[in-house]
Parts: C-alpha cells; structure tokens; sequence
C-alpha cells in the first residue's frame, strides 16, 4: 500500500514587518514545515509502522530552500519524497487552489497511492481546500478535518472522525482509494531523531518540473489577483497597561479586584 | 447569469446561523447585479428549513429531500446540479468544517475558481473583490477574480444574520444522485467534553496558548488560576499537546465560554480560537507581540513577556 503525505513549507511572519507591496518583505519571513502537514506525516508514518509494506511518499510545490522542510519528513520516516518546481511557478505570486489540485493530481496519476494525506489548511494562505479538490479531480473519495483514523486495509474502508463545531465529531466511513484532511490533534508528531536526519540524508528527493508531469506553464496562471496587501486596522479600545512587568501587572490587578475577581 | 446561489448548512435537526449570513451577503450580490437570490436547503426537514430560511432578500429556495443529515457525496452532486439549474453568477458557500467538505469538490468539478474564508465580498461588473486574511490574521489582502464562473465560501459571523420576514418561492428540487458515486457513510455523532469541569460555567478564566512553551510551565498559570480563584482554559495547541484534556479548550472546535473575565495569556487570537472567547464580558491580553489579533478584541491588554507579568500578577493577589 502506498500513502502520499502532501506537504508545505510555509512562511510564518515576524512580530514586527513591513509589506512591499502585495507580499511581505521577505527579511521579515520564516520558513517552517506547516504545522497541519506535521501531523499529516505523523500519521502517514504510524500507518507504515502499523501495516505491513506499507510505502510512504511525501511531495511538496516549492523551491529548492524547501528541500529542508521536506527532509524533515524523510528524517521523521517518510521513504522518499518528490519535490515539484518550475521556473513558471517561481513567478507566480498566489499558487491558487486549482494549480496546486492540477500539479497535486499530476504526481498522483504517476504514484497511484490508496491514500493521500494532506494537512486541513497551510499556515499562511489559509485556504483550507486543495485535498478535497484534488479528491475530486482524480477521482478518490475524501474527509475533510480528520481527527481520528481506523484503517482497514483489508475493507478498503477508513474510519474517521471528523470534527465540526462545538466539539461534536461526526463519525464516517469512506471507501478507498481517499484524500483526508487530517487536523491538528489526531496524534502527537515525533521529533525527528538524530538517527532519522541521519538517513534522511540518504533519501531521494526527486525533483520534478511541471513538463515531468505532463503539464504546461499555464497551470501556474492564478485566476486569483491578490491587489491589495494590508495590516487589518485595530478596531482595538483596549486600555493598555504599559511600564515594566510590576506596573503593568499592577494597574491590571487594580481592574480585576475593581471587577471582584480575586477576593 | 446574474443571479446568486447559496448553500444554506444545518446539523442534528437546526439551521446553523451561518445560513442567515450567507442571505446578508447573498443579498448584498443580487442586489450588485441585479439578480436573484436563489437559496438551496439539502437533506433533513428541508420544507421547515425552508420556512425558516423565508427571510428578507431570498427570492426562491429550493428545497432537496435526501437523507437525514449531511454527506458531502449527496450534497457536491445536488449543488452541481442546482449550479447548472439556476446558472448564477456566485455560488456561495459556508467556510464551515462541512461547506470545506464539498465546497472545493464542487468548484473543481464545475471549473469554478475558489476563494475561500472570505470576510469580506463585493461585486462590480463581472469583477468580484474578496478580502481574506493570510499568515493567522497578521495581513489582509484583497483578492480580485473574474465573476462569472466563482465559488466563495464565507468566513461565519462577519455578517449579520437576515431574520426580518420574506416571501421566496419555495420549490423543490429533483436531484438525480448516482448512489454509485456515494462512497462515504456517516454512521453518527459523538459529543466530546465532559470531563472534571465545565468551563462554559465559571466567571473568570485564566486562558493559556502556545506561548507558556513548555508543559512544566502550566504550573504559572494554575497558579495565577489559583490566585483569582479562576478556571483554567486554552487554546487548541495545549489541548493538541495533550497538556489540557479536550473538555478545557476554548474555540471554534471547543466550547464557547462567556464568563465576565478571560484572561487571554500566550495565545495569539486566531479566528477559530476567537469565536469561543468573543462574548466574554472583559477580554484581557497578556502577549509580546503587540499586532497580535487579540488586542483587537481585547478591553486591557500588556504587550510583554508573560514569564515576567504572570508571576507578578500573583505576587499582587497573593503578596
Ligand atoms: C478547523 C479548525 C478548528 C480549530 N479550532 C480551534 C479551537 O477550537 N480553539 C483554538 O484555540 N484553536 C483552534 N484552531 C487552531 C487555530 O487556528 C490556531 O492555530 C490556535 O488557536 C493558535 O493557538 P495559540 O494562540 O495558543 O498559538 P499561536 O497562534 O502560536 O500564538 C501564540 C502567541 O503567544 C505569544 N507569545 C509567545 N511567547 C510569549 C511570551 N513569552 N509571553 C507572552 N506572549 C507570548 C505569541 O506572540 C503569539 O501571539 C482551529 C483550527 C482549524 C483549522
């Protein structure tokens, strides 16, 4: 059995930042493994630890700098992984959802995985729907926010659980071949270990260009146009105390005891 | 062509609020293009569905018996084909856990470019602009696309809820749905919480994030807890960590809390997090980061470490 664990390097914005024009300044960005992936690799891991011949391959879109998020996936246990990126898409300001489903779709006509894993939402763009759009275009059944997975490899059946809001969990059962959306929670991802960035070491990290994939340049064209880039006006009225940690905790402690709390 | 379909969403037998925003801003689009506002309720009691969602600015709902409850196999072949029905210019779904599990399938499948967690959306010719957050709420970007062929879902409570009286057209829609594409069962539902306290009770909450850092360190904050003779809440990640059983954390996926104090310490105020703690009667922020969206809704925030204010905000009641 084959699980493909989608995943992304995304950017996470200092506490203080200038924006140029539609982006933020690259000097005041960090790059990290996006926190739902993380979870997303844990499990397709488990799954390979848990069942028999199990292969788990890991892709991400990106350049070469995210070559470093993707061999945390290797170190942490993933077998291989493929990295897609073309020049084409290095001047794409906003990868939108169909690109990503197409070039997502195009390695997974290539691979033929029984499952695809890929986390809820990317940190910084937040759309939250490339693994339930990618399920459609190839053809796959899907959960989105899974929090719990029982698999039956023999069924072909996943078991989940999805979670909705107001701590209610719908319980579902979904045919495989399926794309799940796995939220933060359902386990709890390992450190990769000295050992396991060792041999990440040694893994392949096949690069592949959209041409790789069948693919045209156009994929890269969003229908997207991000024009506008802006820190949200504080609509804020809140009192803030300033001085040193004693001040401050001084003059919000006057408030609380003003508002009974404490006594 | 110019007109509007929304998707309304119910659970377990209600309408969920969002159905009423998505009236507010499906109205707010026919009325930018001159167009219909056509609503569709899918699965349950769709005819008392129907008569709920008769407010002001609906023009026609349409209503489709099948099955009880959600499934989002039924639901992406009944939108795809009601899409090809009413021919509208926007389709509008909710940025919900379930609208994110067959929004996207639907604008794939009928080739429409899809923005999603709009909190904002306007309409000018065949130019659609929606305003979405990016990076946790850190920047807001306008996001420009071609109308004619869009699916948005919106971003709940960011509008209000229509709730004056209508007189839409009630119809019933026949879908044909092939069972052979229904690959997926719901076989129930299971309420989580429970657990030693029940924090939608207490009057003061001392709310943690991912800022405390590391497990030992919760002990500051159950003192501080201690101190003010406070219930101790927080964010997903310590829940996530396994730090805090599920039944303490506050948000959109946890429990909506109300009390007259939460005091919001480490956690940066992200949306899903916010929809559980925006009713509390004084909202405190204890965070480093002065951008962060808490202090937006906060009424006293302090911009500084919480390893120094904690422990000094003790030392004050305890002292
Ligand atoms: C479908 C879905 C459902 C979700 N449901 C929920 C939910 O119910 N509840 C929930 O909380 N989240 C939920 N989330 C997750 C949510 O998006 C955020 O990831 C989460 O709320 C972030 O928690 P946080 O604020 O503790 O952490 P972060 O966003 O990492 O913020 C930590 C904050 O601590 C501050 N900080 C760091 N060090 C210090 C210090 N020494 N002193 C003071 N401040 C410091 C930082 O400036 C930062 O603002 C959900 C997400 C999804 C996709």
């Amino acid at each position: 059995m084959k699980v493909l664990v989608t995943v992304k390097e995304v950017a996470a914005v200092e506490d203080e930042f200038q924006i140029d024009g539609t982006a933020i300044d690259e000097a005041y960005l960090e790059y990290d493994l996006n926190e739902w992936d993380d979870y997303a690799i844990e499990e397709g891991v488990q799954i390979s630890e848990s069942v028999d011949d199990v292969e788990v391959v890991s892709v991400t879109i990106g350049p070469e700098r995210s070559e470093e998020t993707i061999r945390m996936a290797l170190a942490k246990g993933a077998d291989r992984a493929i990295r897609v990126w073309d020049d084409s898409l290095e001047g794409a300001e906003l990868l939108d959802v169909e690109a990503k489903t197409d070039i997502l779709a195009a390695v997974v006509e290539e691979e033929q995985p029984d499952l695809v894993l890929s986390g809820v939402q990317a940190d910084d763009d937040g759309f939250g729907a490339t693994g339930v759009s990618l399920a459609d275009e190839v053809g796959f059944e899907w959960a989105a926010v899974v929090n719990d997975l029982d698999l039956d490899v023999d069924e072909g059946v996943a078991s989940v659980h999805r979670e909705l809001e107001g701590g209610v969990e719908e319980l579902t059962d979904v045919e495989l071949p399926a794309v799940l959306t796995i939220q933060t929670g359902i386990n709890e991802p390992r450190y990769a270990s000295l050992r396991g960035i060792r041999q990440a070491q040694r893994k392949e990290i096949a690069p592949m260009t959209l041409d790789d994939l069948g693919l045209g340049a156009e994929v890269a064209d969003s229908d997207l146009d991000i024009v506008d880039m802006y820190e949200p006006e504080s609509e804020s009225d809140a009192v803030i105390f300033e001085g040193s940690a004693e001040d401050s905790a001084g003059e919000l402690a006057a408030v609380l005891r003003d508002g009974g709390v404490g006594q | 062509m110019s007109d509007v379909l929304a998707v309304a969403e119910h659970r377990r037998g209600e309408l969920r609020d969002v159905s009423y925003e998505l009236v507010t801003v499906g109205s707010q689009l026919a009325d930018a293009t001159g167009g219909d506002l056509h609503v569709a309720v899918v699965s349950g009691d769709v005819d008392r569905y129907a008569e709920e969602l008769d407010v002001e600015g609906v023009d026609t709902i349409h209503t489709v018996e099948d099955g009880e409850e959600f499934n989002h196999d039924v639901y992406a072949q009944v939108v795809e084909q009601l899409y090809d029905a009413v021919d509208p210019q926007v389709l509008l779904t909710p940025n919900s856990v379930n609208g994110l599990d067959y929004g996207p399938a639907v604008a794939n499948a009928l080739d429409l470019t899809y923005v999603s967690d709009a909190v904002d959306v306007e309409l000018e010719g065949s130019t659609l602009t929606a305003t979405r957050e990016m990076y946790g709420g850190k920047v807001e970007t306008t996001t420009e696309v071609e109308a004619d062929a869009v699916a948005v879902s919106i971003r709940s409570a960011e509008w209000p809820a229509t709730e004056a009286a209508g007189d839409a057209v009630v119809e019933s829609f026949d879908a044909t749905i092939d069972e052979s594409a229904v690959k997926s069962t719901v076989t129930g539902f299971e309420e989580v919480g429970g657990g030693d306290v029940d924090i939608t009770e207490a009057d003061v909450l001392v709310s943690v994030g991912r800022g405390i850092e590391e497990e030992e360190n919760l002990d500051l904050v159950r003192d501080l807890a201690d101190a003010l003779d406070a219930t101790l809440s927080s964010s997903r990640p310590i829940v996530d960590n396994g730090w805090l059983p599920k039944n303490r954390q506050v948000g959109q996926s946890g429990k909506v809390v109300t009390p007259e104090f939460y005091i919001a310490i480490g956690i940066s105020g992200a949306v899903q997090h916010v929809a559980g703690m925006k009713g509390a009667e004084n909202i405190v922020a204890i965070n480093t980061d002065p951008n962060a969206p808490i202090f937006d809704i906060a009424d006293y925030g302090i911009v500084d470490d919480l390893f120094d204010v904690v422990p000094a905000l003790i030392e004050e009641f305890e002292g």
